[in-house]
């Protein structure tokens, strides 16, 4: 804190004396291919958008005449309320709506358990080495490179002893566990990147685990924990692998509901339907994204200084 | 009793062993500076004080209880930081005040000593600021407000003043010999700066490797080091070393190429003076220059080599007995390079180290 307030004086000082940046030609070389290529990747990623909005905006007939690129002639809704109420998926026809509702029931508490656990993890590991530190933080990261598809059979059996599987309730255990070796990580070496000195205060300040976790870690830490929501809501939000073995249709959670949709074999395909039921999904992770994505650079470049 | 009471202390971080039979009395009321270059273990013996790191073995008495495994809010400290480890996300009243409010203290109590802390400190019109609206000084200030509100026998200090510049840290120097002079607590401090550990310290403790070379005040270190690491250490510009022999044939004295010092009127440490290699130490503001010197035991015609002025004095490099020798002469006096100048000194002033053990003789 110290240092980047004496960093900036000096810097400020220096630009003051050079009197505004030298003006610099709009149509330099490095402009145009700076701005060229990110125009032209930014169509490349917004084109299949673009095709999925203004689809999902046609009625079938107009869908049937082939034209991808063009806009609607005729804005219709129709297809987003057939993707959220009414679309069917084996017996349920209520839409997306019970796969969305079962998505938010599975992400809010995983996020909440894996964070949780996973920022005093860190905590613990930055700040009070006990013996055996080095091992148990080893033995986590190995666990984030183990292929899921080894786990998977194994974790059946788990929950079914364990009386919950094909429950939601089995679903956030999985991902909670599964998110641990990751946050872990991010937490550790962000409280790792606290100066030592502020933990030996607060030691001395009479804070005990809990207090200076509370009191003057996490005030601390909004930036570190901002990433990791998003990482989680997001890979929670979008995993399909785990929802689609550990619940039941009932319980599917969205993406798998909209993989149901749009894979159905029966009658006409109806792609307006799956581009609407598609951006529905997708929409969570997009808005989380948008709202924080300031917080999010400035975590991970704050988690990234120090290994 | 004792203040503080360190004994036997041992620790070790896997196979290296840090500080070794580490022992160290503090009075009540003292100001003790430990001293000594980075990696010496200075800090580390604070820590262990401080209750911060376990130690391996010994025992630490603060105030005449054992408090070897005492928790460091238990220990009866307060201790002030280099980095000054200000909690970013509180202001200075909630800085001064989270060891208190952790403790339970209540809450009028709180607001007594915080107040009395801010107006000793005189950051009154400051409570309400976050630290980093905070000047490094006036940090540092806060930093030993929250020691002070502790109202702890036994204040530690950890290289308090090295992250401030030259200026600001003649300034708070003085601040916190005023402190002590006014509070009469003791105080552990530590720093690598032999200016602050000669101008604040009741006694220095000089380490070196995780032991403690010497302990003694602050003129004993300066007149009379054990060893010649202490004498190099202490000083500056640093003390003369000239490499020769010490021959006892008709009376005492120091010889190397050429010169030869008489030794009737050195205090030698041990019983006997035994002949054999040894370094003789002067240190440069002990020379005396011009007529003066001719009445000195020792005394002789050298060439001034280099001359640094300074201001204040002039720093003048030259050869006795074909080594390297400086004496520190007035800045007012006229001195060219080249220029022949009569110097002596007078050998009680002097520091001889055994030429093996390096211990002082």
């Amino acid at each position: 804190m110290a240092e980047a307030v004496l960093a900036r004086q000096p810097k400020a000082g220096s630009r003051a004396e050079a009197r505004g940046a030298r003006p610099r030609p709009m149509l330099s070389r490095r402009n145009i291919v700076v701005y060229g290529t990110l125009f032209v990747v930014s169509v490349y990623y917004l084109l299949p958008l673009y095709v999925m909005v203004v689809t999902s905006l046609k009625g079938m007939p107009e869908i049937r005449m082939g034209n991808v690129f063009s806009p609607p002639l005729e804005i219709t809704f129709e297809p987003w309320v057939k993707a959220w109420a009414t679309a069917c998926t084996g017996l349920n026809c209520d839409g997306l709506s019970r796969g969305f509702w079962n998505s938010v029931r599975i992400t809010v508490p995983s996020v909440i358990i894996s964070i949780a656990i996973a920022s005093v993890n860190g905590y613990a590991l930055a700040n009070w080495r006990f013996k055996g530190a080095n091992i148990f933080f080893t033995i986590l990261i190995v666990g984030a490179f183990i292929p899921y598809q080894v786990m998977i059979y194994p974790i059946v059996i788990i929950l079914r002893e364990m009386g919950v599987y094909g429950t939601l309730t089995g679903l956030v255990i999985v991902h909670s566990i599964f998110g641990m070796p990751i946050l872990t990580l991010l937490f550790r070496n962000y409280f790792a990147s606290v100066p030592e000195e502020l933990f030996k205060a607060a030691r001395v300040d009479g804070a005990g685990f809990w207090a200076i976790y509370f009191k003057i870690m996490m005030p601390m830490s909004l930036p570190i924990f901002v990433v990791a929501i998003i990482l989680q809501v997001t890979g929670i939000w979008n995993d399909f692998l785990f929802g689609v073995v550990y619940t039941k249709p009932d319980t599917y959670p969205m993406t798998v509901q909209l993989n149901n949709i749009v894979n159905s074999v029966q009658g006409v395909k109806e792609y307006n339907v799956n581009m609407a039921a598609t951006i529905l999904t997708g929409l969570v992770p997009l808005v989380v994204y948008f709202v924080s994505g300031k917080l999010f650079v400035r975590g991970i470049a704050a988690g990234a200084v120090k290994g | 009793m004792f203040s503080v009471s360190v004994k036997n202390l041992d620790l070790s971080f896997g196979d290296v062993q840090v500080l070794h039979e580490l022992n160290l009395d503090v009075a009540q009321g003292e100001f003790l500076v430990l001293l000594g270059s980075s990696g010496c273990g200075k800090s580390t013996l604070l820590n262990c004080i401080a209750g911060l790191l376990d130690i391996s073995d010994g025992q630490i008495f603060i105030n005449g209880r054992n408090v070897t495994w005492d928790e460091p809010k238990d220990r009866g400290i307060g201790m002030v930081f280099q980095s000054y480890a200000l909690y970013p996300q509180m202001n200075v009243r909630g800085n001064l005040s989270f060891g208190l409010k952790n403790a339970r203290v209540p809450k009028e109590e709180i607001d007594r000593r915080v107040a009395r802390a801010a107006e000793i400190l005189q950051i009154e019109a400051l409570l309400d600021r976050k630290p980093l609206q905070l000047s490094g000084g006036q940090r540092q200030r806060v930093a030993i407000g929250r020691a002070l509100v502790r109202d702890v026998e036994v204040f530690l200090f950890d290289e308090p003043l090295s992250n401030l510049d030259a200026k600001l840290r003649a300034d708070l120097r003085i601040e916190i010999k005023r402190l002590h002079q006014r509070l009469k607590n003791t105080m552990i401090y530590v720093t690598h700066d032999q200016i602050e550990a000669m101008t604040l310290a009741d006694r220095i403790a000089i380490m070196r490797g995780g032991a403690i070379l010497q302990l003694a005040d602050p003129h004993t270190i300066y007149a009379r080091p054990v060893n010649k690491y202490v004498a190099d250490f202490i000083g500056s510009p640093s003390i003369n070393f000239l490499q020769g022999d010490i021959s006892t044939r008709s009376r005492p004295a120091f010889t190397a190429d050429g010169i030869m010092v008489p030794l009737e009127r050195y205090q030698f440490t041990g019983n006997g003076i035994n002949e054999g290699p040894v370094s003789f130490g002067i240190r440069p503001e002990h020379i005396v220059v011009g007529e003066q010197a001719a009445s000195l035991p020792f005394h002789m015609e050298v060439e001034a080599e280099v001359v640094e002025p300074m201001g204040s004095d002039t720093l003048v490099w030259t050869r006795l007995a074909g080594q390297d020798f400086r004496f520190r002469v007035d800045g007012q006096l006229p001195l060219k390079e080249g220029q022949r100048e009569l110097i002596g000194f007078d050998p009680s002033r002097a520091s001889i180290f055994d030429g093996e053990t390096e211990l002082r003789l």
